[in-house]
């Protein structure tokens, strides 16, 4: 204890960061944050587990007799269902949880530069969707024998992880709304029936009329159609969907935004 | 003056609707000083904090760290903080956590170092989950210390310790006052505030109570305390002059009188076969019970 040294420098030298420092700062973020949620299965598992669970069955033993079309437009359509709940869960419940439990308000009090604690997430949730496309499309070309190629799997890797992005967004909203253990339940409400009127789990033709003249409103129905392009189902403009899943994404996040600041 | 001034509440108030938490707060925390903020619940020691801190906004008056508004990154590299409730990622292990908080810091203690002072270096390995309660606050402690603070904000450190890790924690504060940090200490044990704290500020129902050292505190409670063994009658006693009250517990007689070397000299030649004589000056605890008392009487009576 006694070799411990008395700051002796002016105050003002001593609040100044280096450049270098503050990006360090960023990256431990961001890896704690990898760590945490790598080291919790409870948390990983379902998110791996549902996607696969389902394109295994319909997807690959379903899909048998479907042939390999049927194969491909559920590797694209249970990617995006995959892609979800990362961004969703990921965000909205360990936000949602980190507020209840004061972690968030002790991080403000601290000097972690800004934004390094939504980085570090959105990372997170980054590298969880890319582990749930690259799980599913190893399904897909080694057991139901879909055919991609390289630039293919590229463009679905890239949908994933970037398309992970508008539902951090909302769950970030809904982390933000909800305090604490209300936030899962809310979360499944948001996602399963987004998922399904999105025609992430049927075709959208075998839906309603109504319903499909709907999906469009659904961010998940636009992520959808830009992994059946890169999937190479259909052939259309990709830009107006990542124009929507942009202004989703800019307003979830400017709202959420405003309630942190304003509540905590 | 102003520049050994390192944070400072100026005219503060904060309300949540229709409760007034802090009602025109003037504080001031110098320069390597331990400021102990007492006072009972609710009455506005968390709220002080928070505006400190720059969690929350004065409704009305000034907040500032270092001259700056707390919500300043540069402001706030110069802290550390411990608050009473802050769930730590329970998968992180504690060395990890430690590397993570030191890294937002310019000039940060060093790891081993920071390990020794809070002594947390046999935890190091251990995810913070598994730690008992009592543990958890010395790993919060270490992380408040890392960064090499100018101020220390320590709300309700030792809740959850046991005698021995109480007893650790008081000398790292030590240590760290006399290495020129400031420290700003809430507590519920007012020994604490006793044995640490070199200025003491009472609130109450969002006012300053009073302010000043541990023993301009006493001094504002007359009361001194005697116990003796004795054969008098304790009603008797209670009716003298200059007594406050007398009772008998556990074969003991115990007097308050604010004229204690009167009462003595009464004592002993009422009862020459008086024995086992101990006069006490009132505590910070029964100061803190009289003054928080006064104004609730007060406030009641207005």
């Amino acid at each position: 204890m006694n070799t411990v040294a008395v700051v002796a420098a002016s105050p003002a030298v001593t609040s100044v960061m280096p450049p270098r420092r503050v990006l360090g700062a960023y990256l431990a973020e961001a890896r704690s944050e990898c760590l945490r949620y790598m080291r919790a299965p409870g948390f990983l598992l379902p998110i791996l587990l549902f996607p696969g669970l389902f394109y295994l069955v319909f997807g690959v033993l379903m899909g048998k007799s479907e042939g390999a079309d049927a194969a491909r437009y559920l590797l694209a359509s249970y990617s995006v269902f995959g892609v979800m709940s990362p961004g969703l869960f990921g965000f909205g419940v360990s936000l949602s949880l980190e507020r209840d439990g004061g972690l968030l308000t002790w991080k403000r009090a601290l000097p972690m530069p800004p934004g390094a604690y939504l980085l570090g997430k959105m990372l997170m949730a980054m590298g969880a969707a890319a582990v749930v496309v690259l799980m599913l499309l190893a399904m897909a070309m080694g057991l139901a024998h879909v055919v991609l190629a390289p630039a293919q799997v590229a463009a679905l890797l890239a949908t994933g992880m970037l398309g992970v992005l508008p539902f951090c967004a909302l769950g970030m909203l809904v982390g933000t709304l909800i305090k604490g253990q209300g936030a899962p339940g809310m979360l499944q409400l948001v996602y399963l029936p987004m998922s399904f009127l999105s025609g992430l789990w049927f075709p959208l033709s075998m839906l309603p009329k109504t319903l499909q003249q709907f999906a469009p409103v659904w961010p998940s129905y636009h992520l959808d159609r830009i992994a059946l392009v890169a999937a190479g189902i259909v052939h259309e403009p990709v830009l107006p969907h990542v124009l929507v899943l942009a202004g989703f994404a800019a307003a979830f996040f400017a709202l959420a935004v405003r309630q942190l600041r304003r509540y905590g | 003056m102003t520049d050994t001034i390192v944070a400072r509440l100026a005219a503060a108030a904060k309300r949540y609707g229709s409760l007034t938490a802090l009602d025109g707060v003037d504080l001031a925390v110098r320069r390597g000083e331990l400021l102990a903020l007492l006072g009972p619940n609710g009455a506005g020691k968390s709220t002080s904090i928070s505006l400190l801190l720059g969690l929350i906004r004065p409704d009305a008056g000034r907040a500032e760290l270092f001259g700056l508004d707390p919500q300043r990154i540069e402001a706030r590299r110069r802290i550390g903080v411990m608050l009473q409730a802050a769930n730590l990622p329970p998968t992180l292990r504690v060395g990890e956590l430690l590397r993570l908080t030191m890294s937002y810091y310019p000039n940060p203690r060093d790891f081993d170092e920071t390990a020794a002072l809070a002594g947390i270096a046999d935890l190091l390995l251990r995810p913070y989950g598994k730690l008992s309660g009592g543990q958890q606050r010395r790993v919060q402690f270490a992380l408040a210390l890392c960064g090499r603070p100018e101020l220390l904000f320590l709300d309700e450190p030792t809740v959850g310790m046991d005698i021995d890790a109480r007893q650790k924690l008081w000398s790292a504060m030590r240590a760290l006052v006399a290495e020129g940090c400031a420290v700003v200490l809430t507590t519920h044990y007012l020994e604490e505030a006793e044995a640490l704290a070199q200025r003491v500020v009472v609130l109450g129902q969002g006012h300053v109570l009073s302010e000043g050292s541990v023993d301009d505190l006493r001094k504002r409670v007359a009361l001194t305390r005697i116990r003796c063994v004795s054969d008098l009658d304790a009603e008797a006693i209670a009716a003298w002059s200059g007594v406050a009250s007398a009772t008998r517990e556990n074969g003991h007689l115990w007097i308050a009188t604010a004229k204690a070397e009167t009462v003595v000299r009464r004592l002993l030649d009422a009862d020459p076969a008086l024995s086992e004589l101990e006069v006490q000056r009132a505590g910070l605890a029964e100061a803190f019970t009289e003054l928080t008392r006064e104004t609730t009487v007060e406030q009641e009576a207005a």
